[in-house]
């Protein structure tokens, strides 16, 4: 192991407290490391510094020194090196540590500086917050609470804004709220690469708007709503819908492709509301992708599939199960299964091959990265399948070789774990000439042709594991439950297993991962419980000859490929 | 004591009749001789020559234009920029657009002159957009400056090439401030940057190291680059040296443009003799010395301290008529010399119905960036627009200060001081009026009284 290299350290002393922090560091972030809160609003750690809301003000001084001797001028009261305050006060994020730097966030200065910066907040801000979505999470809220003086004084008219303008189809703004951050004009040209958004007029009646003939349209274009620190940008899907504290938060992962951004699911008595990104500095930052946030919408879709079926039937789990064996000793089977499964469904579905003594084929699904958070494999969990060992080579585009061996009559009968064999590559007549037996959430050609339906639950109704492009594993948990007539995946694969003659003891997470630690040797010393919110990484060399669908995205870089054959 | 005579050095040939402002005119008067022998000069000796003398920045700092280009980053590989401010825009002043309107080519020489002092092969005249017929005299004056070899490629037959360009703004005061002038000269709403780390000096335009200075020390180098800095800085005071060019506008006889050594004049000479006085039958009762952001002084009011003459400490014991115009002394008693734009007001002001004019002012022209200035100046604005012409108070100058108090020291630009310091020095010396203007309201203005703002 390469040991990490130490950062160059720098000693400050913010309110009495020591601390060393690596340089580079501004005063926001240092203090937040001896938990003292610096409010601000325009700096966030992932956007340039602009230094415009003046909330963060904070006082500073350095240490003594002669000017003339470089020698330290000591304070006889205290004994210790005397303090030089500047008089003015200075911005916390734009200030960055150096050694011997002394903060106060906490003096007289500071508080009026606060209370000042507060005041003119707030003084043409509408303070609507009864009809506010942002209200419970909003910055200025928050911090009228902590820092303001908590009286008005502004008896004048207060300006007069645009309260909806679409910026674009996701995204509504209200300009009155707008405390004109700049975040978000930041987020739209730094990281979404996609310069739309600026502000016209000046000074107090400066409006954010797009540019002429532009929207804010690109597939990032929410993220502006979560670092919105007011309700002025607001995601005109969740706008008006639900109070942001009677919402649960569920650690999720985004299940588009392999990045595997880490998320938040907003729920409330089983129905969820809202997706939103959730930090990870190593693999999305604070970022999604807006694509990612409508995925609650499958859960209450007109097509999911809740009734078991047998032939066409309504049937019972154990009946279907039972169904399903019959066709599977009849021999000539293959597995269709997902790099959309978890970690531990994987797991099962190589036990399932294994105890039926069938090959598994995989689903690629390789498109276009858009170099941030979307990589080329859309498959969120292909790695994951590599790690238990239930493939050892990248899937293939099409399924070829299963095309062949039902043409050939050597395939009868085709297990799906929630592939459309129709999209994957398999003509209506190949269908119709085997027998399917599908677990999933969706209906689609291959379930309608399915001789077994045995409906399953989306990634929001269960937990698990996905294995991102970085070989970095990452949890994902239940939000809400599955609808009646859907059954959890391990439940329906432990069942298979058991049916076709090895018993598995374990249908839940927890119990499972005993068996696969035991059993899969890259997992061996974890168990779910004690996998870290962020994930954790596993060892990619043994895959580095794969050749990988995905490019560069936000953090990750392929690996070099070994350079073609020239034969 | 009366007043010295004036001293024109900048302003020698303004309103000089027959004096064009053409190049043929400007030679006849010796005109680019001082850059001819320049650009046989060591570069560090100009900038030594300047360092010297002591100048001072003209634009409303005072910042010495020596250590101005000391700063300026010669190691960084990058192109250095330099920068003619001439978006005077600062309400009282008009000194840059005689100098740009009459005498285009003394710019232009100091500029080059700069410009070759400190190896720099692309200057900019970032113009006010309010002065348009400027923009066509400069861009004619480059043109023909051009023609005969003085700006562009290899000039007077050196290996030394500089283009200057002349770039209008559209209309904005906070275009004045060095950084939003940069900004807007990249092309970008001219919001001023944080300072660290984007100092001219080292990240200016491009992020390349950019000098700014003003249309008048840039035409005082020239005269430093003539004369020397030691004569240069044998003129005025020490610590003030050179010329100043004040710009009276107001309650008195004669307003106007005059030139006098720095701090060798007083407010009353200026103004009781070099400008005639109060109108008839008026008294003076207020006078803003260096632009309307500077600190307003009473008529009457006093200032003592000590000062340093020499090198010893004397007292002083000043009336407003007593203060020598200069950069230092003006600061001592709480005010600055800042552009030199002088703007009187006698006893027909209401100071209220004043400050509502400059309030409007700032509360307009605030870049609208940081909160306490974008959120600040609208709302004094609004305070004394209506007391003005709505309902007025008793406890708005106690809200005005409070207000006001919130703001200087905690923005990005000077703009935050800029917007304040009138509220703030308007309060403190005429806390009565404000206090009064309810009742002063009942009192029907005189007929003809201007509209107020």
């Amino acid at each position: 192991m390469i040991a990490p290299t130490k950062p160059d350290l720098v000693t400050v002393n913010i309110d009495g407290k020591e601390i060393a922090v690596p340089k580079g560091t501004n005063v926001i972030e240092a203090a937040r490391l001896v938990n003292i809160d610096v409010p601000h609003y325009c700096y966030h750690p992932k956007l340039t510094v602009v230094g415009n809301c003046r909330m963060c003000l904070i006082e500073m001084g350095m240490p003594a020194v002669d000017p003339a001797t470089k020698a330290p001028v000591m304070d006889p009261a205290t004994g210790k090196q005397k303090i030089n305050w500047i008089p003015r006060p200075q911005i916390g994020c734009g200030t960055n540590v150096s050694p011997g730097l002394h903060v106060r966030t906490t003096s007289p200065m500071v508080k009026d500086a606060r209370e000042g910066v507060m005041e003119f907040l707030l003084i043409n801000h509408p303070l609507d917050c009864p009809i506010c979505d942002q209200a419970g999470e909003c910055k200025l809220q928050e911090q009228s609470t902590g820092y303001g003086r908590g009286y008005s004084r502004f008896i004048e008219q207060k300006n007069v804004k645009p309260k909806r303008t679409q910026l674009g189809p996701r995204v509504t703004l209200d300009d009155e709220r707008c405390i004109l951050c700049s975040r978000c004009i930041r987020f739209s040209k730094e990281v979404a690469k996609d310069d739309v958004l600026g502000f016209i007029d000046r000074g107090s009646y400066s409006t954010l708007t797009c540019y002429p003939g532009k929207q804010l349209e690109n597939n990032y274009s929410l993220n502006t709503v979560d670092i919105c620190p007011v309700g002025a940008l607001t995601s005109t899907d969740f706008r008006f819908k639900m109070r942001v504290w009677f919402l649960k938060q569920t650690n999720s992962v985004d299940p588009e492709s392999s990045v595997g951004a880490n998320t938040v699911v907003w729920s409330r008595e089983g129905v969820i509301y809202r997706i939103t990104p959730r930090r990870n500095d190593a693999v999305n930052d604070t970022w999604m992708a807006d694509s990612g946030r409508v995925l609650y919408k499958q859960v209450k879709s007109d097509t999911r599939l809740t009734t078991i079926k047998v032939n066409g039937a309504d049937s019972a789990l154990d009946i279907a199960i039972h169904a399903a064996a019959e066709l599977c000793k009849a021999g000539r089977v293959a597995i269709v299964g997902s790099g959309r499964s978890s970690v531990e469904e994987q797991f099962l579905t190589k036990k399932l091959a294994a105890a039926l003594g069938v090959s598994v084929s995989l689903v690629s699904r390789v498109g276009q990265g858009d170099k941030l958070l979307i990589s080329a494999d859309r498959n969120p969990n292909v790695r994951g399948a590599l790690v238990t060992g239930l493939i050892t080579a990248l899937p293939a585009a099409k399924l070829t070789e299963l095309s062949a061996a039902i043409d050939a009559g050597t395939v009868t009968t085709v297990v799906s774990l929630g592939e459309d064999l129709a999209t994957a590559g398999l003509t209506a007549a190949q269908l119709t000439k085997i027998s399917v037996v599908y677990l999933g959430t969706h209906a689609n050609a291959t379930s309608a042709a399915a001789k077994i339906i045995l409906p399953t639950l989306t990634g929001f109704e269960k937990s698990g594991t996905f294995v991102n492009q970085q070989f970095r594993i990452q949890k994902f948990l239940k939000a809400v439950p599955g609808p009646v007539g859907a059954t959890d995946d391990l439940v329906v694969l432990a069942k298979l297993v058991t049916a076709a003659g090895t018993a598995i003891a374990a249908s839940e997470v927890g119990p499972l991962w005993k068996l696969i630690a035991a059993e899969v040797p890259a997992l061996g010393t974890m168990t779910f419980a004690n996998l870290p919110e962020t994930g954790l990484l596993l060892d990619a060399t043994p895959y580095a000859a794969l050749p990988f669908a995905e490019g560069e995205t936000l953090h990750y870089k392929p690996a070099a490929q070994p350079a073609a054959a020239t034969t | 004591m009366p007043a010295p005579a004036q001293t024109r050095i900048i302003f020698q040939h303004i309103d000089e009749p027959g004096y064009t402002n053409d190049l043929a005119c400007y030679v006849r008067n010796g005109g680019y001789e001082v850059l001819k022998k320049a650009v046989t000069r060591k570069p560090e000796e100009l900038i030594d020559e300047v360092k010297k003398s002591g100048l001072r920045g003209r634009g409303g700092a005072g910042f010495p234009c020596g250590v101005k280009w000391g700063l300026v980053d010669r190691k960084s590989g990058k192109p250095i920029y330099l920068i003619v401010n001439a978006d005077e825009s600062e309400p009282g002043t008009f000194k840059d657009r005689y100098i740009i309107h009459q005498d285009p080519h003394q710019l232009i020489e100091g500029t080059m002159i700069s410009c070759f002092a400190n190896n720099v092969k692309q200057a900019y005249i970032y113009i006010r957009g309010e002065f348009p017929h400027g923009a066509k005299i400069l861009e004619k004056a480059i043109a023909e400056a051009r023609a005969a070899n003085l700006v562009g490629p290899n000039i007077l037959g050196t290996t030394y090439n500089c283009e200057i360009y002349v770039h209008r703004g559209a209309g904005a005061y906070i275009c004045g401030e060095e950084t939003g002038l940069i900004e807007s000269l990249e092309g970008k709403r001219a919001n001023p940057r944080i300072k660290p780390p984007y100092f001219p000096a080292v990240l200016g335009l491009y992020q390349c190291p950019t000098i700014v200075n003003n249309v008048e020390t840039l035409c005082h180098v020239k005269y430093i680059a003539q004369h020397g800095g030691e004569a240069f800085a044998k003129i005025g005071t020490p610590g003030n040296t050179g010329t100043r060019v004040f710009c009276v506008s107001g309650h008195v006889q004669r307003p106007g443009y005059y030139e006098f050594p720095a701090g060798t004049i007083t407010l009353g000479q200026l103004l009781n003799e070099v400008c005639g006085g109060p109108l008839p039958g008026r008294k003076l009762k207020a006078v803003i010395p260096g632009g309307s952001s500077a600190k307003i002084l009473r008529f009457g009011e006093r200032f003592k301290g000590k000062r340093k003459v020499g090198a010893e400490m004397v007292d002083y014991d000043w009336g407003v008529e007593d203060v020598p115009m200069d950069f230092d002394s003006l600061g001592m008693i709480g005010t600055m010399g800042g552009s030199g734009g002088v703007i009187v007001m006698d006893d027909s002001v209401n100071m209220v119905e004043a400050l509502a004019n400059i309030n409007a002012f700032y509360s307009h022209e605030s870049c609208g960036q940081c909160t306490p200035c974008r959120e600040g100046s609208l709302w004094m604005k609004k305070i004394t627009t209506r007391m003005v012409h709505g309902e007025a108070r008793n406890e708005d100058a106690a809200l005005l200060k409070s207000v006001a108090d919130q703001i200087p020291g905690r923005t990005i630009c000077a703009f935050g001081e800029a917007c304040s310091w009138p509220t703030q020095s308007f309060i403190a010396k005429f806390g009565d009026e404000f206090k009064q203007y309810p009742e002063t309201k009942k009192t029907a203005k005189p007929a003809g009284a201007a509209a107020l703002i």
